[in-house]
């Protein structure tokens, strides 16, 4: 399979503390892959060191057979072909709904304004919110900034978009539009790596799982492998946590 | 008997008021906006995340290290003294020679930068750490981050700093008069030098900077509003009637 992001021994630490030690992991294009994990386990520091929003401590991060550690590779550029969604949705507070999908088209990828408006309402159209484009992020619920985000994200029409805890900080009503949004890109094909809390999100949409514990990849493998017949003892006791009924 | 001579005096003196205010106007508006540039350029320069390769690191630790000095210099030392040492001290020293009213607003330019430079790198700061992340994320580098997205969001924030600052302007470019300045304070002396009506004049000069700070404080507060934009926002159901469903908007994305 095409391999998109290769990841070789990749360990990143705070200070004397190692919050990722030696991860291997790769992602494929037009894969799903769903990262859980309890707090604390690295998830999302993997995938704040796969877009270089963190420094990686050692290792490789490779795209499509370039290291991107590599000192003359223009991070920048390699940014671009990642779309990030954040927990906290990140919206540029100045800029409008329309106009946060546009910006980062004309001022990074130099296209024209025309041509960035009219790829944004693609992308606002597929998250229903075209018809929100004048409002500014404060006007907006929870749920409709996060769906915006996505937008935003797909106007770049990057090769992986990574979505860190995209739901972990809305209301629960709120959760099932953007999950389902998510529904809908992973179904079209799109390259996803999602860190996430929701158990049924993975186990329905992705196609591969995997489990972080502390700092590793504890297991991996199909939702099926990982939900229903897991292997490890951590990664049992972790599901019997989650998907403890109240 | 008073009310007579502070009118006469306003009668027979107004084109020297008038031209004194003016000046004062003038010296304090390009004072701040060049200030205000000065410092939005520094607070730029000041917050560039530290690059952990040799020379540019040094560099840019030459540079910072250039501007805490200018910022220093200027915010701890009277506007008095700097306008007596570039004025007096420049010719002499460096034969350095320059029209006064450049000097005025070399001076209040300068020393603006130094306090707005701070203001600017609090404003910085308090920006949220997602929205420098968010630009980043899009493949913004600090420039790009600071322009479009960073620097907005906090002109916005720091407005009602630098309209302190602008007030602040217009009362101490009267410490002007000291290099010769004909700003609104140099003028009045003037009048007084001349009717010794020390009283109703300085009322009068007093009643005029107020005046002016007033103005200019509603001005920048309606600006601010301005800034904000309305509070609504409409919702456009025209748009919503030819929603692509999602599926296919996507699909024909993929094909190409």
């Amino acid at each position: 399979m095409d391999k998109i992001i290769e990841i070789k021994h990749l360990k990143k630490s705070f200070g004397d503390n190692e919050i990722l030690k030696d991860i291997d992991f790769s992602v494929n294009k037009g894969e799903v892959v769903c990262i859980i994990g309890a707090s604390g386990s690295g998830k999302s520091t993997l995938l704040r060191c796969i877009n270089l929003l963190e420094k990686p401590s050692g290792g490789e991060i490779i795209y499509k057979g370039e290291s991107i550690l590599d000192n003359k590779h223009n991070v920048y550029k390699y940014r671009t072909k990642l779309g990030m969604v954040f927990q906290q949705f990140n919206l540029f507070n100045n800029h409008n709904v329309l106009s946060n999908c546009v910006v980062g088209q004309t001022k990074v990828l130099k296209r024209s304004k025309a041509e960035a408006e009219e790829v944004a309402m693609k992308y606002l159209n597929v998250v229903g919110m075209s018809g929100y484009i004048q409002a500014k992020p404060r006007q907006i619920s929870g749920g409709q900034k996060q769906r915006v985000a996505i937008a935003r994200a797909l106007s770049m029409e990057p090769d992986v978009l990574l979505f860190d805890e995209p739901t972990s900080a809305l209301d629960p009503e709120m959760v099932g539009e953007v999950l389902a949004v998510m529904k809908t890109l992973a179904e079209s094909g799109s390259t996803m790596l999602v860190v996430t809390h929701e158990m049924q999100f993975a186990r329905e949409v992705a196609d591969r799982v995997v489990f972080m514990d502390g700092g590793v990849i504890e297991e991996e493998g199909t939702p099926d492998e990982i939900f229903n017949n897991p292997k490890k003892e951590r990664t049992k006791e972790f599901l019997k946590r989650v998907t403890r009924q109240v | 008997m008073f009310w007579e001579q502070t009118w006469k005096i306003i009668t027979t003196y107004w084109p020297m008021f008038l031209r004194g205010a003016g000046m004062t106007l003038f010296i304090s508006i390009i004072g701040t906006v060049v200030g205000s540039l000065i410092g939005l350029i520094i607070g730029v320069i000041r917050t560039i995340p530290k690059p952990d390769r040799g020379f540019s690191k040094t560099f840019l630790k030459f540079i910072n290290w250039l501007l805490t000095i200018y910022v220093e210099f200027f915010r701890g030392t009277p506007m008095i003294v700097q306008a007596s040492v570039i004025y007096y001290g420049f010719p002499l020293a460096f034969g350095i020679d320059m029209n006064r009213t450049f000097a005025a607003l070399f001076i209040v330019s300068i020393n603006t930068g130094a306090y707005i430079a701070e203001i600017v790198r609090g404003g910085i700061i308090s920006v949220d750490k997602g929205q420098f992340e968010a630009a980043h994320a899009i493949g913004m580098n600090h420039v790009k981050t600071m322009l479009y997205v960073v620097l907005p969001q906090v002109v916005r924030n720091i407005l009602p700093a630098v309209g302190n600052e602008f007030v602040v302007n217009i009362k101490d470019t009267s410490v002007l008069n000291v290099i010769g300045v004909t700003e609104l304070f140099f003028q009045s002396k003037s009048v007084t030098g001349v009717n010794f009506r020390y009283f109703e004049t300085y009322l009068v000069t007093s009643i005029i900077y107020l005046i002016m700070t007033i103005t200019v404080t509603r001005i920048l507060r309606r600006f601010e509003r301005k800034l904000d934009g309305p509070d609504s926002f409409n919702v456009i159901p025209g748009n919503q009637m030819q929603v692509q469903r999602p599926e296919d908007a996507v699909k024909r994305k993929h094909r190409h």
